[in-house]
């Protein structure tokens, strides 16, 4: 295909949308699915059929945002938007809103409300606007054209350089620069490269990924390719867990779809760039998400961490000088080449340029998945988006990051989002899992629940992490038991200390990180289950004096 | 190649650029204590005893696989570091089932050693006491999982020297072990070639040979090295066997 080709099929597309008649817009990404999006569809097919709307369609797309409240169901004639649509209410809205022009005012969301109006949506600009399963949607508006121009018009050098100025940072978790990465990949020495695209999401609670991927897999596979072209790889792999069943079937079909259209594959826009993307699917190893790992995962072997250096850029696939980066990070290439890093770098703040994307779990009132400036203070994203904590009870901490992150309590709420301020307090900005606890959680259950899952994902390579994590999980359900003393307090510190600064990988440095935040912040929920501390007393006053037990 | 200079302990050393830390310390004769190292194997730094305080370097890097750079200072036993060894010795002593008194490598043991040596006198964790296996299938030789502190030096040199690749991990996290082939039994195994250098590079009394009883089984993993440099160098060219 060629850029020409490439517009025109655009606006085919547009002019195809332009002429139906009514097109209602429905989430079909997991969490609307599994509470009966494919219910609303059909029963608006019927409708269509029952009021003679021949010319009208329902497009399924990807995460709608709202993800407490679905079905959710666009109109996209006018923008309406409703929540939890049922099959009834398909009909009436129907009947009442395409046909009479009334809208069913009791299921309308506000878009002038905070939860929409606070977001700022580059990730997510596609989610909810188009359908996920055809290629044309995406090129309509404006897809692929990245990757066109970096082709056709910039060296492989200036798309990095392009990179490098925006600031973007690994969405991942460690915020490394993402432009520093693919300049150490592409000055590396090798015939043969590769570009992973890390979509081995895994933290509790957390789906921003899986959003990405069922809504608008497209963008993903065009940040690789621009990826690809940046660094000299002609190979891609996407290393997906295999608990994301509907992600992989939209991924396998937006493949097919990219080659048959010529934007993946061999001569791509018509010069000698050429990049083949594989997926590799994961079996479940939280440990699979780290990179090392990852790799040795994709060789076929053991999904256990290395040492670095030497890091992936240098040394990485079968060898090979390789680019990994987080689906979020891959999502946002296409954006900063079409807008130009200035846009970019002008959002969010210095140090953490652009917008994360959250998901949104707990005891919080609107759960869901929103995208925000970075350097968004705490507060808004819970209280103005998130409607703060259901009725009756109080905020008591937000969690970020998962097992490797910690707990922020109400006195940082105002607290801007960003890489550096959320590793001050002890926590880290992770890759986008946020959890809301309220007075009614327990602080040290909640970092026995996380060392739980440490455990349980624990590799066993290292001693540290693999024994450590056990000793610290059964220190703290000896706690949250009310059997344990001070002494067992001192000692779960001191294990802390030790599998952060000994373990091999991100996975046991981090996984105290739940222990240490919840001590900082909550002591007191600590201290108030311990007993006192037995110390021997002999019955006899002459050994009294002496010991030390005596006084 | 180029020669490089920088300081352990404040003595100053040098080496080369394909040397680790780890190598130039012992050259030099600073002890640095190791489990999962041993000479002649791939280094896979697992067992974090031999990680070292370099300047600059924001984590404690393995001594084993962190090579040589101009200038580096490092430090290899601070008390920081000695802490650190304890509690992870620690960690391996509550992980299986080690009863010194009536273990055939009673006084021959690696583990044993590195306890003396970092000073664990008490084990202030519960012990694990997991329920582990023994495979005494083999004709010659056993393996006692209560006794593998899982180095993986086993796997390691059946992959690496022997080209066998009997010995893999399976399981997770606490649950891992050594497994034999698809974990049949050893006697089971068909690709198994009996050659024993699995045994003798074993650091604890997971590995012995049939027929040693307590304090009897010594371990030797001096041939490591021979072996290797002979196949490196190319020394095992049949036609120097005849003219001889």
């Amino acid at each position: 295909m060629t850029v020409e080709e490439l517009h025109e099929l655009a606006d085919r597309e547009r002019e195809r949308q332009a002429g139906v008649r009514h097109r209602v817009l429905y989430c079909s990404a997991a969490g609307c699915v599994s509470c009966g999006s494919h219910a609303t569809r059909d029963a608006f097919k019927a409708a269509f059929t029952r009021r003679g709307l021949t010319e009208s369609e329902v497009v399924g797309t990807g995460c709608m945002g709202l993800c407490g409240q679905g079905p959710l169901v666009k109109i996209h004639d006018d923008g309406v938007l409703y929540e939890r649509v049922d099959a009834g209410l398909a009909h009436r809205i129907v009947d009442e809103h395409l046909v009479e022009g009334r809208p069913v005012a009791e299921h309308q969301l506000d878009a002038a409300s905070p939860f929409f109006a606070s977001q700022v949506k580059i990730v997510l600009e596609n989610c909810g606007r188009i359908d996920a399963t055809r290629i044309e949607e995406y090129i309509a508006v404006g897809g692929y054209e990245a990757l066109a121009r970096a082709v056709a018009e910039l060296k492989p050098q200036e798309v990095v350089e392009e990179v490098r100025k925006s600031g973007l940072r690994g969405r991942g978790g460690a915020g490394y620069p993402t432009g520093l990465k693919w300049d150490i990949a592409r000055k590396a020495p090798a015939e043969q490269k590769y570009v992973i695209c890390n979509a081995d999401e895994g933290d509790p609670g957390a789906f921003m990924d899986r959003s990405v991927l069922e809504g608008d897999p497209h963008r993903v596979l065009e940040g690789m390719a621009i990826a690809g072209y940046a660094i000299g790889a002609s190979q891609g792999y996407i290393y997906v867990r295999a608990e994301y069943p509907l992600a992989i079937e939209r991924l396998k079909l937006a493949i097919r779809q990219a080659e048959r259209h010529g934007v993946l594959g061999s001569r791509i826009f018509e010069s000698g760039f050429h990049f083949r993307i594989d997926l590799r699917i994961g079996a479940g190893a939280f440990v699979c998400g780290e990179e090392t790992a990852l790799i040795r995962s994709i060789q076929g072997r053991r999904g256990r961490p290395q040492p670095r250096p030497p890091y992936p850029s240098e040394r990485g696939l079968f060898g090979a000088p390789t680019v990994i980066n987080n689906v979020e990070t891959l999502a946002n290439i296409a954006p900063i080449l079409r807008h130009g890093s200035a846009w970019f770098a002008a959002l969010g703040t210095p140090r953490s340029p652009g917008t994360k994307v959250f998901a949104l779990a707990g005891k919080i009132r609107r759960t869901g998945l929103i995208e925000v400036p970075m350097g968004i203070p705490l507060r808004r994203i819970i209280f103005e988006i998130g409607g703060g904590t259901p009725e009756g009870t109080e905020f008591k901490a937000a969690q970020t990051g998962g097992p490797s992150g910690g707990c922020i309590p109400a006195e940082h709420l105002d607290l801007p989002v960003d890489y550096e301020a959320l590793a001050t307090v002890g926590s880290i900005m992770g890759s986008g899992g946020l959890i809301v606890m309220d007075s009614t959680s327990n602080m040290v259950d909640v970092a026995r629940f996380f060392m739980e899952f440490s455990r349980d994902e624990s590799c066993g390579k290292c001693a540290p992490c693999r024994v450590g994590t056990v000793h610290m999980h059964d220190l703290l359900r000896k706690i949250a038991r009310g059997r344990a003393t001070a002494d067992d307090v001192a000692l779960l510190e001191e294990l802390c200390e030790t599998v952060k600064e000994t373990s091999l990988c991100g996975l046991g440095q981090s996984a105290p990180n739940p222990v240490l935040s919840t001590l900082r912040f909550f002591r007191a929920e600590y201290d108030a289950l311990l007993g006192p501390v037995e110390v021997f007393t002999p019955s006899n006053p002459l050994a009294r004096g002496r010991g030390p037990g005596g006084s | 190649m180029a020669i490089l200079t920088l300081t352990i302990d404040d003595q100053p050393v040098s080496g080369t650029e394909t040397e680790t830390l780890l190598e130039v310390a012992r050259q030099h004769g600073i002890e640095i204590p190791t489990l999962c190292h041993l000479d002649g194997l791939t280094d896979v730094g697992a067992c974090r005893l031999c990680l070292v305080e370099i300047e600059g370097a924001s984590r404690l890097q393995p001594a084993c696989t962190t090579r040589l750079q101009e200038g580096m200072v490092v430090r290899t036993n601070t008390e920081r570091l000695q802490r650190y060894r304890r509690t992870i010795v620690e960690m391996l002593a509550s992980e299986g089932n080690h009863h010194c008194a009536v273990c055939v490598s009673n006084n021959h043991c690696e583990l044993q050693d590195l306890a003396y040596t970092v000073g664990l006198q008490y084990v202030r964790v519960p012990y694990l006491y997991p329920a582990k296996t023994l495979d005494a299938t083999h004709k010659d030789f056993v393996i006692d999982r209560d006794r593998c502190i899982l180095c993986s030096r086993c796997v390691r040199v059946c992959h690496e020297v022997e080209g066998a690749h009997t010995w893999d991990i399976a399981g997770r996290g606490i649950g891992c072990e050594i497994i034999s082939d698809l974990k049949q039994p050893w006697g089971q195994s068909t690709t198994c070639t009996s050659c024993g250098k699995c045994v003798l590079v074993c650091p604890t009394g997971a590995l012995f040979e049939k027929g040693a009883t307590v304090a009897e089984m010594e371990k030797r993993t001096e041939f490591l090295r021979y072996i290797v440099n002979a196949r490196q160098r190319r020394e095992w060219n049949p036609d120097l066997l005849h003219e001889e």
